[in-house]
């Protein structure tokens, strides 16, 4: 990865106002191809909102968002084929309850990118075989555990062939036991180099995987740095503080 | 008996059916004698014989539909055109008030408070006395048209509340994995708000049933004017009327065992 290359996903000084309150003040960011970035910082500091401007489930207020060389405006066009090409696992998972897993699969990529039946089911248990569930195939979401629901969840925005992945907070809603196979399924498409940004508490995790650590708190970006500094040598004091919390525990 | 043997069959009538219906059957018997005390005493001559003529008649060994069946016909023919019509009009009302469009959103809004805030009966005869004669359009069709624009703003709130109550983070995974809005209607949120919809949507055609026998006003041959029709021949006002109401009754109550059946049906399933 060289560093004069053009970031595929570029935040320039946006904002996003929920009626008088502002959630995001004026945020910069770039990621590169292949980069994987893990976001932390307390609750309510805008962590999620940041993560669903990219894929425009928020829409921001000011700045620019450009990802992949597509700029996201109002223009609908735009917005769904940068959808296509990210894909996003959410806290609590949102299958599609009333399909079978393998349904939840196949869906996207026959109505969005219009492949066969045949096509997108083998796509599917290619990648439900990836997460390691291919037997629940056939299974509804209510079905599974937790772990196998997220994991469910992954494939199914896999599916879609995205070239970023964005996690918010993947774990949280998980029984402790099965936080690990969850994790493991997202450290194994690190290593495959699928561009991730991750909103996640996991310290382990994050120094495992991360290139970039992010810290945000009241909507702001307060220091970005490598794992290796960000983890021994903060910068910013609100930064030691939120590290000595969380390791703490 | 004292108190509480009282108390024990107040509670067993409670829970056993037979004497829930013992109960049940008492009360109409009672009410039964105080029609037929009041018959007698005005000197009505009763002729229930004459009534099954006008359900159906024999003709060489065929049956033919009587007068009240014929009315019943109508009445279910407006009934079925309706029901059509009527969830059309609901969900489009019902997309047009949930959209992003403001115009589409006022639109929906001016109907649905018009509608709702004037009585059914002025509504008839607009329809009637303004729009069908511009339009050209017959009795039938009026009643229809009229009926289901009533109809149609309850079944719009049906649908709307439907949809809203599905998971917003169905939308968003909808969204987020490149489904259009339309896909994310019809692939991900209707499936799943149709059968939450579908009890009260039955409740709303036992009303249109109900209420669709406005349209005699109008005189519409519908299963109310037939009744109307056979009393100013015949003069036997109460056994029509009884078997009028026997008839919507057998129609609304078999709907409405239909109903109780598809709750529990979506009730066991969520
Ligand atoms: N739809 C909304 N309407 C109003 N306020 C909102 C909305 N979504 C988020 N907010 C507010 O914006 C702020 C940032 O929320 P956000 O969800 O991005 O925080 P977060 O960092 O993800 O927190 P958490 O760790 O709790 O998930 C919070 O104060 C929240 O109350
Ligand atoms: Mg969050």
């Amino acid at each position: 990865m060289t560093e004069n290359q053009d970031p595929i996903i570029r935040l320039t000084d946006v904002s996003k106002f929920f009626g008088e309150f502002q959630a995001l003040k004026s945020v910069n960011m770039e990621v590169q191809l292949g980069e994987r970035v893990v976001v932390c910082g307390p609750s309510g500091s805008g962590k999620s909102t940041m993560i669903r401007c990219i894929n425009r489930l928020e829409e921001h207020d000011a700045g620019r968002i450009v990802v992949d060389g597509k700029e996201l405006t109002e223009d609908m066009g735009n917005i769904l084929a940068v959808r296509r090409e990210v894909g996003m696992v959410f806290q609590q998972f949102n299958l599609f309850p009333h399909l079978t897993v393998l349904r939840n699969l196949t869906l996207a990529p026959m109505r969005a990118r219009k492949l066969s039946l045949k096509e997108a089911e083998e796509v599917a248990m290619q990648y439900l075989e990836r997460v390691q569930i291919p037997d629940q195939a056939n299974k509804y979401p209510s079905q599974l555990s937790g772990g196998q629901q997220q994991r469910v969840a992954i494939a199914r925005s896999l599916c879609m062939k995205p070239r970023i992945m964005l996690f918010d907070e993947p774990t949280s809603a998980l029984d402790p036991e099965m936080i690990k196979e969850v994790l493991d399924v997202m450290i194994e498409l690190a290593r495959e180099g699928m561009t991730m940004i991750v909103v996640t508490h996991e310290m382990g995790f994050a120094k495992t995987v991360a290139d970039t650590m992010v810290f945000m708190d009241h909507g702001e970006i307060v220091e970005s740095a490598p794992p290796s500094d960000f983890f021994t040598a903060p910068e910013s004091e609100r930064t030691q503080l939120f590290l000595s919390q969380i390791l703490s525990h | 008996m004292n108190r509480t043997q009282v108390r024990r069959w107040w509670r067993l009538s409670q829970q056993s059916p037979w004497i829930a219906t013992l109960q049940f059957l008492i009360f109409m018997a009672l009410v039964m004698w105080v029609v037929l005390r009041g018959a007698a005493e005005m000197g009505y001559q009763w002729q229930w014989y004459n009534i099954p003529e006008y359900l159906w008649k024999e003709y060489k060994g065929e049956l033919y539909p009587g007068q009240l069946t014929k009315g019943l016909m109508v009445t279910l023919e407006m009934t079925f055109w309706c029901t059509i019509f009527t969830l059309l009009v609901g969900l489009i009302t019902a997309l047009l008030r949930m959209s992003n469009s403001w115009s589409g959103s006022l639109l929906a809004t001016i109907y649905l408070e018009v509608v709702r805030n004037t009585p059914l009966l002025v509504q008839l005869y607009l329809f009637y006395f303004v729009l069908s004669p511009i339009f050209g359009v017959d009795r039938f069709w009026t009643g229809v048209i009229c009926l289901t624009f009533y109809e149609a703003s309850f079944v719009a709130e049906i649908i709307r509340s439907g949809i809203v109550s599905v998971d917003r983070g169905q939308w968003e995974a909808g969204d987020a994995v490149g489904l259009s809005r339309r896909d994310a209607y019809r692939f991900i949120v209707l499936p799943q708000a149709v059968p939450l919809m579908l009890p009260p949507l039955t409740g709303q055609i036992i009303n249109l049933i109900k209420h669709s026998a406005i349209v005699s006003v109008i005189a519409v041959a519908d299963l109310t004017t037939e009744g109307r029709n056979i009393i100013a021949d015949t003069f036997m006002s109460f056994e029509i009327w009884f078997t009028v109401a026997g008839i919507y009754l057998v129609i609304t109550l078999t709907l409405s065992v239909f109903v109780t059946w598809l709750e529990r049906r979506v009730r066991v399933r969520t």
